[in-house]
């Protein structure tokens, strides 16, 4: 590659490259990528995992402003301990590199887990090609009142990168911890971030779990998610979608355990040729368990939104709970829509309803508020926001809720 | 309910015989078994037919050399062995039939141990419904014929069509349906051995219900009808579909393709009870019920409706769509699925909305019992220029018994800012309170569960004409008896 075959970092590189291409990526014609293409991405010539440096504004740029807590900041892959900020006592926070080495037990424990879904090639190449991510542990009944925000940034400024982040979140029993996810890349080449994270949501514990996905229009990520709950936990997963290139979200819930509570939550507020596929699966095992999915999306010019939820409901899950939703709002001729909710139901004492609507904005409500004399681009703005409020106002950090807001408003205000 | 008592109507419902299941003894004229080129000469030498429709044939069997068994469908089953295959048997015929008393009096008596009157004077309750008579794969009898003839209709067996009409069958078959769309419809294009025929002629409104009566009797055949029914501009007509088979060991094939053209203004109504034998409670023999059927909306204003009620076969795989071309065109699909003991179905519809102001409704009832894996596989799509499109789903699934499953698969693909497209599933399992309310009102359980369930259908039965309605009932009734504890 450009005449610098010898160089060691070039071996390196190549072999990740070759490894990355020797793999078989998923076509259309497979069934959970029928209507997200990503042979363009695997195509794309990439430098893997460069170590670089960015400025302390160009990090601080990237940072979402009002939210308190720890910050980690990954660059191209790579745990910064310059730019990151880790002061909260009682648990542990490092590049799950170091824990490999230094908290081996528990990450043999949780690294890896066991899920009933085929797993995607994408994360195989993670697993193969991975280099670092965060880990964080939280030890028995310790509540962590803070969020810890993970930054991980991309330096495309000379040429496309390629990211490919495992992290590991463990949190014990009676433990309490919230986590905020942010995807950033800075320059003005092509990124792919291919990133895996593992939870586990221990007997009692609470997790929320946020992503904020606003990139730069050239950047993709592929992203998978898997979560174990144990009994009487509970778990937030929020997918905040509102940029990129092609974004893809897996993320598979696995009921380990009776009585317990998961919801996701998700909203895609899309432009441009933004494509934002979310994949959602809950694994219901045990009884008496209660999930709850809501994902809304706006879609605009030549933007498409993929949504395909499953639930699972096994044998032996009696009087299980499940609620899925997606509700679609089509602004262009040009934008897109696909939607599969999906229920698997083997146990019969249960309730499992699922439901998705595609549409427009309500005429009538529409001319209520311009009978008013609000303006129709306004009375427009205004029920957006409405549409999309519902699932901003479930999310519990103020300060990214304040955040997110102010985004949505700029998006429809532009 | 009681373990013992549970157990008492396990049994009671493993105890219930398929009324259908005996075999009658006709003589039959048979192919032999296997699948090749000659066989398909021999099919179409037998049935006399033109040329052109041999290469037709032909082109379908190369095709579908070429294809691979679809597996995406959410069921298990042993491998059809092609070659093991007789694909034609037909009753033996004597000579040119003109009245029914020259009709084989064993063939008689199998239609009327299947309720279905072939003599024109014993008119179904009272109605008269005309009645294609389909048996193994041949047609062997067409009641009202030349009623149906003076206002133009057109209704025969596909062999007869293709000798007495082949114009209009040229110019329609395979238009809506190809030969090339799936594995199944190859195979039926290349081997199908008759079928029904019904053209009803611009501003007709078919007088009568249409109906055609399948019936499987000879032992490793496969069947394959073609239906194709062409609704001429401002036309009407209702056509009914009922099948039976005998009780056998080893699985048969049933792959049959429906076509239905509707120009503007048409209306065409297609209604299915589909009672081919599901096995015993074992899981041992019944029917693999492989089936392409699709309508196109051709013309403005058109209308296709599908109501199916689907109690049979071993293994179901049915789609039945329509295709909304013209504008202002209306799709409708109507179902009730019940699988019980080891039955398997997904069966579901398409709509694809091609014209403005297309309008499709979608409501499927699934009750799945036993051991049985019941699923909805369906798809709305709202192309790019099928301005005000709107769709409404709805799926519901009753689950009966701890073992069995219900699953949805929709998939809705919206390229229109002004589609509208409406979804809804729910699965539950029949309420206590609604058992207890029956039973304290001296209802018993069975007898309840059968209310519930028919209350739980109601939307898809009332859609059924009169006569069908009613079977469909009893049919509902007999296939889940016993099955809640």
């Amino acid at each position: 590659m450009n005449g610098e075959a010898s160089s060691p970092v070039n071996g390196i590189r190549q072999e990740a490259f070759k490894a990355f291409e020797g793999m078989e990526f998923p076509t259309i014609k497979h069934e959970e990528w029928k209507f997200t293409n990503v042979q363009k991405l695997v195509k794309n010539h990439y430098s893997f995992s460069q170590e670089t440096k960015l400025s302390a504004d160009e990090v601080s740029n990237a940072f979402i402003e009002g939210i308190e807590g720890d910050r980690i900041v990954f660059i191209n892959g790579i745990f910064s301990e310059e730019h990151s900020s880790i002061s909260a006592s009682g648990l542990t926070v490092k590049s799950l590199a170091q824990a490999f080495k230094e908290n081996k037990d528990v990450v043999e424990a949780h690294f890896g887990q066991e899920s009933n879904l085929e797993e995607s090639t994408f994360a195989k190449a993670n697993t193969a090609l991975s280099k670092d991510g965060i880990f964080i542990h939280v030890p028995k009944g310790k509540a962590i009142e803070k969020p810890i925000s993970l930054y991980f940034l991309s330096d495309a400024k000379n040429e496309a990168i390629a990211t490919t982040p495992r992290n590991l979140i463990v949190a014990e029993e009676n433990s309490q911890v919230t986590v905020i996810e942010v995807f950033k890349t800075i320059g003005e080449n092509q990124s792919l971030a291919n990133n895996v994270t593992e939870i586990s949501v221990a007997n009692h514990a609470i997790v929320d779990y946020y992503k904020v996905q606003n990139e730069a229009s050239q950047a993709s990520i592929i992203d998978c998610t898997k979560v174990i709950q144990g009994k009487e936990s509970h778990f937030t997963g929020t997918t905040i979608s509102l940029k990129g290139d092609i974004i893809r979200n897996n993320l598979d819930i696995t009921l380990d355990g009776e009585h317990l509570d998961s919801y996701m939550h998700g909203l895609y507020l899309l432009d441009g040729t933004t494509h934002v596929d979310n994949h959602t699966a809950v694994d219901h095992k045990y009884p008496n368990c209660h999930s709850n999915e809501l994902y809304k999306g706006i879609v605009d010019d030549k933007s498409r939104g993929v949504f395909n939820g499953k639930i699972f409901v096994r044998q032996d899950a009696q009087k299980t709970n499940a609620f899925q939703n997606n509700r679609n709002i089509v602004l262009s001729d040009d934008a897109k829509v696909n939607t599969k909710p999906q229920l698997e139901i083997w146990a019969d004492d249960v309730s499992c309803s699922h439901g998705c609507t595609i549409g427009q904005m309500d005429e009538e409500a529409l001319f209520y508020l311009q009978a008013r004399g609000i303006s129709k681009t306004r009375s427009k703005a205004m029920l957006m926001n409405a549409f999309a409020g519902e699932v901003v106002e479930k999310i519990k950090v103020e300060g990214l809720r304040t955040y997110i807001e102010t985004l949505i408003e700029e998006r429809l205000h532009a | 309910m009681k373990e013992a008592e549970e157990k008492e109507l396990l049994e009671e419902v493993t105890g219930s015989e398929y009324k259908y299941g005996f075999t009658s003894d006709i003589e039959e004229d048979r192919a032999p078994n296997g699948l090749n080129e000659d066989i398909i000469r021999f099919i179409s030498a037998k049935k006399e037919e033109p040329e052109w429709l041999l290469e037709w044939r032909l082109k379908a069997y190369r095709h579908w050399l070429t294809l691979e068994e679809p597996e995406w469908a959410n069921v298990t089953y042993p491998k059809v062995d092609f070659q093991a295959l007789c694909y034609y048997a037909a009753p033996k015929k004597q000579k040119e039939v003109k009245s029914l008393d020259e009709i084989d009096p064993e063939l008689l008596k199998t239609f009327e141990k299947l309720g279905i009157p072939l003599n024109e004077q014993k008119r179904l309750s009272g109605v008269p419904v005309a009645v294609d008579a389909v048996i193994d794969s041949v047609s062997v009898a067409t009641t009202f014929k030349e009623t149906l003839a003076e206002k133009g209709i057109i209704f025969c067996s596909m062999s007869e069509a293709i000798k007495d009409h082949p114009e209009l069958v040229r110019q329609y078959l395979g238009k809506v349906v190809p030969v090339a769309d799936n594995y199944y419809a190859a195979l039926n294009s290349a081997v199908f051995s008759d079928g029904s025929f019904c053209y009803i002629p611009k501003g007709v409104r078919c007088p009568m219900e249409l109906s055609t009566y399948f019936r499987i009797n000879a032992a490793n055949t496969g069947q394959f009808e073609r239906t194709l029914i062409v609704a001429d501009e401002s036309s009407y007509v209702s056509y009914l579909e009922g099948c039976t088979a005998p009780q056998r060991d080893e699985n048969q094939l049933h792959a049959a393709v429906v076509e239905i053209l509707a120009m503007e203004n048409a209306e065409v109504k297609y209604s299915t009870v589909q009672n081919w034998y599901p096995g015993d409670s074992e899981g041992k023999g019944g029917i693999y019920n492989f089936v392409t059927k699709r309508g196109i909306c051709a013309g403005d204003n058109s209308k296709i409706s599908w109501t199916q009620v689907e109690t049979g076969s071993a293994v179901t795989w049915k789609y039945p769509s329509c295709i909304l071309k013209g504008d202002n065109s209306v799709g409708e699909f109507y179902s009730v699925a019940v699988t019980n003991n080891h039955q398997q179905a997904d069966t579901g519809t398409k709509m694809i909305h091609i014209g403005k102001n297309t309008k499709s409704r979608i409501v499927s009832k699934g009750i799945s019992a036993g051991v049985s894996q019941n699923s909805y596989r369906g798809e709305v799509k709202v192309m790019k220029g099928a301005t005000n499109a709107k769709n409404f789903s709805q799926c519901d699934s009753l689950l009966m018994g701890d073992k069995c499953g219900a699953h949805t698969f929709p998939y809705i693909n919206v390229e229109n800012s002004t589609g509208q497209v409406e979804h809804e599933a729910t699965t539950s399992k029949i309420g206590e309170d609604q058992l207890f309310y029956c039973n304290q009102r001296g209802i018993d359980t069975e007898r309840a569960v059968e209310l519930i369930v028919n209350g739980f259908s109601k939307e898809v039965l009332n859609q059924l004409p009169m006569e069908f309605a009613v079977e469909a009932q009893k049919l509902l009734a007999i296939s889940l008896e016993g099955s809640v504890g």
